[in-house]
């Protein structure tokens, strides 16, 4: 008995993660406007990670961007793969089995792209990334901000996983927000378009109040420190030359605030893909593709994997 | 104790305290948590306490964050409602239009409230749980240990239980001492207690005490009382009386557990604080032993938990509910005149209890005469221990409500479905107009409970003769200026009052007429004329009045099933795929309740039901087996 228990205690403290695509997936760890050239350090699944502005550092190693240095802090000299984009610096622990998602907006000269937070929550990152895809909980969670009472209907939308990206789309989401835009005093309608492109990151393009051509665009990257813990990263990039940084930050963290007590209260922390651990509806659509999703590619960090 | 106590053991109701009697504070969720489950536990306003998973069915948030609002349970994330008692989902705010399945339905826990605790056990309760069954708290434990009398074999004896606990708290002869947390196994603690003892307060010496353990969790020791008499001659006069210290561990998880306990007395317990004191004090140095003891053995792993899967049709983001029909056994509690001709009729369960229902819903009552009659449920939200209808004397009655009226007497026995809704109210109206004439007050009755409890804006506008028709008065006083009496007034006059009524359509405004054909008839064009749309008018006749025809023979094709039946004249669509085995729920079989609708595939439905709309009418892509035909040759439908 005793010896059972020694080995049980080892396999829990044993965190490194063992889902090859997981594994071998691009990951945002840090804003690079908050990384300065001392040494930071962070967590990615299960294991602590160093790192700084390259300026000091020998970067003739042929892979990635070689203006910041990232490495396990158990083997600082070995550099692991780096990529900047979208405002975050980006690594890989084992070999990136495929380039990051494109978000071609972020290039858009007009936008005011702004790395708004990195909040902890303990939660598994694939739990997170359903809480955002949902809008059935706004009148409840960011009540008077994304939604309000009694005006909680979820309205039909569609869903697909799209062949050539193989990504998770929601089209023609729509929901009540009280204040929609500055000065607006009436609620309305507002539409939203959600991309699932990695299983740990989705991105939100919401109708411009300012431009009806074009959409502003919310970005989640769950950092997965491990199992069940995340940072969760966003990027907002917004047409909008008014609002300045700071009040962009302030809404999101706001946001993200509401969010961090109900997804840390979340039974189990993993996120159960078999279908009947927990009660869909018809508002959980994209919810329901994206369980799918994960389970299709064989996901096993941060779920509870469907019995076979 | 490595493995999980109960799981081994047959005895899967071994009762365990969870929580203190006082941890229940009105309109509050209290965290528990036994045997490694988390439970949500809590009590609704009519006194009835709730043990229950502490997980919402939807996205698994911990239900102790959650709301009670006295009569329901609402999830913090997306605001879905669970009823006291029954724990059924009433509401699903995403799909305000749809009542939510039947099977949606938290895991409850036994519940008993005794000796100033909450216990409950493992093992969770069937759906259909009858709280009068469960086994006792082993009785021979606490023998003595109150002088009432526990009245048994009740339907309420979990009630009258705490009722008779009350008391002996209030008399001062049982005294509930404050729980003690331990992060220690059940073993550690229960080996600790056994040397337990404490510091007279007034002799300031140490008394130890000869604990019995009768099993792992419970222990009982005799103490003598405090006063300054007893310790100074102590040993010359013993004193008459003794004192009995319960001790019970709950055990919390494998290396967690809480010391609860009670004293009890056949006379009034003397001097409680300071009773409440030393064993706080004895108990904390207790705890401190047990921790140190901790220290020296590997902790065991956590219990495991077995998270209950959902039935399978749930899975799949299930619609509207109408799930299959199984029939339960009320006894009529009470009948009451609550107007001219009109009996208020109340129906509690026999064994288990009733199932969940939501506002608008109706049952179909099966009476001894062989009739069966639908009537709409007027209970307000958390009111889940009874049924209670309302039942006019109709003059043509072909024996459904003179039976009521003159055979049904309490304590009979009736047999009535499980609620249907086909009337749903939702909850997200900017305000919502309640329109109701004469007994069509019965489910709008229930639909303004639960608006007004949930400060949800809405008017009820009751159209009655006189006021001797004026039913269910008393609830209706309570919603003060939000109802609205209107008597005496001919159809000419109802007419311009509706017309009042209904002037001024505005967005999210929706309205619920209830009552005679002709009143809903000109109802709905008054709704139409001032440009109401059809989704905000919703409408529950209490029969069809229209002429059915049955002429016409007509082929169906039944495209999920494979086959094609022929529907001859004088033959019903619903008795012709009965008679082929095609199970459809239907409820009033006359066009007028709308659970027999199908969805039509190809073809053109004669749709001869009060229950679409003119809309859902015109498009034809769902229809009424009981009493719809077909223009067409043929249909093909999706079942
Ligand atoms: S998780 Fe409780 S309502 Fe959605
Ligand atoms: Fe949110």
């Amino acid at each position: 008995m005793l010896r059972v228990q020694i080995a049980s205690t080892m396999a829990m403290t044993e965190t490194t993660c063992k889902d090859p695509v997981i594994h071998n997936h691009w990951h945002a760890i840090a804003a690079i406007e908050d990384t300065g050239s001392h040494v930071h350090h962070t967590r990615l699944l299960g294991e602590d990670l160093t790192y700084q502005a390259s300026t000091a550092r020998d970067t003739s190693d042929s892979t990635g961007d070689h203006e910041f240095a990232v490495s396990r802090t158990a083997a600082p000299d070995k550099l692991l793969p780096v990529h900047c984009a979208y405002g975050y610096i980006w690594t890989c622990l084992g070999t990136p089995a495929q380039p990051l998602f494109t978000l071609p907006e972020y290039a858009e000269s007009d936008r005011n792209n702004v790395c708004a937070c990195s909040v902890g929550v303990r939660v598994s990152a694939p739990r997170a990334v359903e809480n955002f895809l949902d809008m059935g909980h706004f009148p409840y969670v960011h009540t008077g901000i994304l939604g309000e009472q009694p005006h909680t209907e979820v309205r039909e939308y569609d869903v697909e996983i799209t062949e050539d990206s193989n990504e998770v789309i929601a089209t023609r989401c729509r929901f009540y927000q009280p204040q929609a835009a500055a000065g607006a005093n009436e609620g309305m309608l507002v539409e939203y378009v959600y991309r699932v492109p990695h299983p740990y990151c989705s991105i939100l393009y919401k109708s411009c109040p300012d431009d009806e051509s074009r959409m502003d665009v919310i970005a989640l990257f769950v950092q997965p420190v491990d199992e069940i813990n995340i940072r969760a990263h966003a990027l907002v990039s917004v047409i909008d030359a008014t609002s300045a940084p700071l009040a962009i930050r302030m809404f999101q963290q706001t946001i993200f605030g509401q969010d961090k007590p109900i997804l840390e209260n979340q039974l189990p922390k993993k996120l159960p893909l078999d279908p009947r651990a927990e009660t869909p509806i018809r508002a959980d659509k994209s919810a329901v593709f994206y369980r799918r999703w994960l389970s299709r590619q064989g996901i096993s960090y941060g779920v509870i994997p469907a019995a076979a | 104790m490595d493995t999980k106590p109960d799981s081994s053991s047959d005895n899967n109701h071994y009762w365990h305290p969870i929580a203190s009697s006082t941890d229940l504070t009105p309109r509050h969720v209290f965290h528990g948590q036994l045997l490694g489950r988390e439970l949500a536990v809590w009590r609704a306003d009519d006194g009835n306490v709730n043990v229950w998973e502490n997980r919402c069915l939807h996205r698994g948030v911990r239900l102790s964050i959650g709301v009670n609002d006295g009569r329901e349970l609402v999830c913090q994330y997306h605001g879905w409602r669970y009823a006291n008692r029954t724990a059924g989902c009433t509401y699903i705010p995403a799909h305000p239009a749809d009542s939510p399945a039947r099977t949606i339905c938290n895991n409850r826990y036994p519940v008993t409230e005794q000796y100033g605790l909450i216990w409950s056990a493992e093992s969770a309760l069937p759906a259909t749980h009858n709280s009068a069954s469960v086994p006792d708290i082993d009785p021979g434990f606490l023998n003595g240990s109150i002088t009432a009398p526990v009245a048994d074999g009740d339907l309420n004896t979990a009630t009258i239980r705490a009722l008779n606990t009350e008391r002996e708290i209030d008399a001062g002869r049982l005294l509930v001492l404050r729980p003690i947390p331990v992060n220690a196994t059940i073993d550690i603690v229960s080996t600790v207690l056994q040397s337990y003892g404490y510091i007279h307060p007034l002799s300031n010496t140490p008394v130890h005490c000869a604990v019995e353990a009768r099993d792992t969790y419970r222990h009982t020791t005799q103490v003598t009382p405090l006063t300054a008499n007893d310790c100074i001659a102590s040993n010359a006069n013993p004193p008459a009386e003794l004192i009995q210290l319960h001790f019970i561990i709950q055990p919390v998880d494998s290396a967690r557990s809480v010391i609860r306990g009670f004293m009890s007395g056949s006379s009034t317990i003397e001097h409680p604080t300071t009773w409440l004191q030393l064993h706080n004090a004895a108990l904390s140095q207790l705890r401190i032993v047990a921790e140190q003891q901790m220290q020296a053995i590997i902790p065991p792993a956590a219990w495991e938990v077995s998270i209950t899967p959902v039935s399978e049709s749930l899975a799949k983001m299930p619609g509207i509910s109408n799930a299959a029909a199984t029939t339960q056994r009320v006894v009529v509690r009470a009948i009451t005149d609550t107007a001219k001709d009109i009996k208020s009729v109340e129906m509690a369960a026999i064994t288990g209890d009733l199932a969940t229902w939501q506002p608008g819903s109706h049952i179909d009552v099966l009476l001894a005469n062989g009739l069966t009659r639908q009537y709409s449920l007027t209970n307000g939200p958390g009111q889940t221990d009874h049924y209670n209808i309302g039942v006019k004397l109709e003059a043509e009655s072909s024996g459904g409500s003179s039976f009521i009226h003159h055979s049904l007497k309490p304590g009979d026995v009736l047999t009535v479905s499980p609620p249907r809704n086909n009337f749903s109210l939702r909850r997200d109206a900017v305000k919502t107009l309640l329109i109701a004439g004469g007994i069509g007050i019965t489910p709008l009755l229930s639909m303004a409970k639960a608006l007004f409890h949930s400060d949800l804006p809405f008017e009820l506008h009751y159209f009655v003769a006189d006021n001797s028709h004026v039913a269910f008065k008393s609830c209706l006083d309570e919603f003060g200026k939000a109802a609205n009496i209107v008597t005496g007034l001919d159809p000419t006059e109802t007419n311009s009052r509706l017309q009042q009524l209904l002037a001024h359509y505005e967005n999210a405004h929706h309205v619920y007429l209830c009552g005679p054909g002709p009143m809903l008839d000109s109802a709905k064009a008054i709704a139409e004329a001032h440009s109401w749309p059809d989704e905000s008018v919703h409408f529950e006749y209490f029969k069809n009045a229209t002429e059915v025809s049955q002429d016409k023979p007509f082929s169906v094709a039944l495209a999920r099933t494979g086959i094609t039946l022929q529907v001859p004249a004088g033959e019903t669509l619903l008795s012709v795929l009965r008679n082929n085995a095609v199970a459809l729920p239907s409820s009033c079989e006359q066009g007028a309740c709308g659970t027999c609708i199908v969805d039509v595939i190809d073809g053109t439905p004669l749709h001869q039901d009060v229950y679409l709309s003119n809309a859902e009418k015109k498009r034809g892509n769902c229809m009424m087996t009981c009493v719809s035909r077909a223009l067409s040759d043929s249909l093909t439908l999706d079942i």
